[in-house]
């Protein structure tokens, strides 16, 4: 069961919107969009249909390259990272549900260098929660908040496409 | 849960005492869960080997070792790509020309490489069990930290031949429930083939067949969940993989086969014998292959083989294996 929020959720589809208003100004018409899974791998998608420019998808499962592995192990469930544009000079955003750490999207950079040299990474997120604990800042945010820290903000996607955010214990 | 003699004794000792797997030892009694977990976990990793950059930092400053008791150039070679792909650092102990030779016992050679800080032994030896007795020397010392892997012990196991013979079949055809999977040759000998058959039937498989003359099956094999052919024509008929084993040199020259020619005849795969499986089915072999003993060239290098695809899926499938254990 959900607790109380400190503050009220933003509605997800409405907080996409945002994003993708924000990112059309100002993304380059050709960057490629790359997805943290899942839920950035959700927004990543969406966004490339909506921001204006021609914008390739990627998606990034970034288990092998978590900093937590040697004090929790191999997660289950990994994904295919998969990436078939050419990273070696492009410009790129990488997109996530939620900013907490930091720790994900250190991970996910990272893991797009095996790939090539980008020309630039910009980081679009649905929410920016606070609570960093790397230099890491987003590029592009639909909205900010504040939860209690034994509670985790979950993107969801219904059988129809429509996304949701909810708050679950941690 | 109280943990008390009795069962701390009895467990599973390729379990952590959260049920986890922390060394790999034998594919029989583990959980499906676990195989299908390893099986899944291994997709990803086929992935990096298509990659410009093979390799990610998961097991970076692991060391793992390599102790072959017994010679195997490929085996060796895939776990040691394997882990370099993982970013760990990997030694090859040359056993039979070093300390066991001057009469170090299995386990003194294991507690000095411990102190060298290892993390990973990767094993293999012609007495069944010895990894296993590693492990066991491991856990009852308190250095669960430590992980094994066994790379083949004796006729008893090769639980990671085994999975990547899983991961082939369930890459090729899906799903397990409805197979008919066809095991032929030299089953007794065969600890590759001990090793599918107990993954295969933990993941419900429901028509597991063993095809060879009777001196070359196990007695009592089908308390196994296998039924057992001796004429292949037979146990071919309406298969959906048909998994060819290696007949050794050795097993030739002995009192258990005629002749090459006789057996090639009899147990080889030509297309002709392949013809009475499903028209879609899969040819898979572990390698080494012998031509012209136990599969026809025509066979091996035909449109069914799937034999280099398993050599592919066999590295992804090792990274899987051992960043799991080295995790738990």
């Amino acid at each position: 069961m959900p607790s109380r929020p400190a503050e009220p959720l933003p509605d997800a589809e409405a907080a996409l919107a945002t994003l993708a208003e924000r990112m059309s100004s100002r993304v380059p018409h050709d960057a490629a969009f790359v997805g943290i899974y899942s839920g950035g791998a959700w927004l990543a998608e969406r966004l490339a249909r909506i921001v204006r420019g021609e914008h390739a998808v990627g998606f990034i499962d970034v288990s092998f390259y978590r900093d937590d592995y040697s004090r929790a192990g191999l997660k289950p469930n990994a994904r295919r990272t998969d990436i078939k544009f050419e990273v070696d000079g492009a410009s790129i955003v990488l997109v996530d549900d939620v900013l907490y750490t930091g720790r994900s999207v250190r991970a996910a950079i990272n893991e797009l260098f095996d790939f090539g040299r980008p020309a630039r990474i910009d980081l679009a997120v649905l929410v920016d929660r606070g609570g960093r604990e790397l230099p890491i800042e987003a590029t592009y945010v639909a909205a900010r908040l504040v939860v209690p820290d034994d509670r985790s903000i979950v993107l969801s996607r219904g059988d129809d496409g429509r996304l949701a955010l909810s708050l679950e214990p941690a | 849960m109280k943990p008390d003699a009795g069962t701390t004794l009895s467990r599973n000792p390729q379990l952590n005492a959260a049920g986890q797997l922390t060394h790999l030892l034998t594919l029989e009694g583990l959980p499906p869960a676990i195989i299908t977990q390893i099986l899944d976990t291994a997709d990803p990793f086929v992935s990096i080997g298509e990659r410009e950059v093979k390799k990610v930092p998961l097991l970076r400053g692991k060391a793992i070792f390599n102790l072959f008791f017994e010679n195997s150039t490929r085996t060796r070679t895939t776990f040691e790509i394997a882990a370099k792909r993982l970013s760990a650092d990997v030694i090859n102990l040359n056993i039979g020309a070093s300390s066991t030779s001057k009469g170090e016992t299995l386990l003194d050679t294991v507690d000095n490489l411990v102190a060298m800080n290892a993390d990973m032994f990767v094993v293999r030896h012609s007495q069944s069990g010895a990894p296993h007795l590693i492990a066991a020397h491991l856990n009852a010392t308190g250095r669960t930290h430590v992980h094994v892997v066994n790379a083949g012990d004796g006729r008893h196991a090769h639980p990671s031949q085994g999975l990547l013979d899983l991961y082939t079949i369930r890459h090729f055809k899906r799903e397990f429930r409805a197979l008919s999977v066809a095991i032929v040759g030299d089953v007794l000998h065969s600890r590759v083939a001990r090793s599918l058959i107990h993954g295969l039937t933990t993941l419900g498989t429901p028509d597991v067949r063993v095809i060879a003359p009777a001196t070359l099956l196990p007695a009592e094999v089908e308390s196994l969940g296998v039924r057992a052919y001796h004429d292949m024509r037979r146990g071919l008929a309406g298969c959906d993989v048909i998994v060819m084993l290696r007949l050794q040199n050795e097993r030739m020259k002995g009192a258990l086969l005629p002749s090459p020619g006789e057996f090639f005849k009899h147990y080889g795969l030509t297309p002709d014998k392949l013809a009475l499986a499903k028209p879609d089915a899969i040819v898979m072999h572990p390698g080494p292959m012998n031509r012209g003993v136990e599969i026809d060239s025509a066979v091996a290098d035909g449109a069914r083989s799937v034999i280099l695809p398993q050599v592919t899926f066999g590295i992804a499938v090792r990274m899987a294996v051992m960043s799991i254990i080295a995790g738990n």
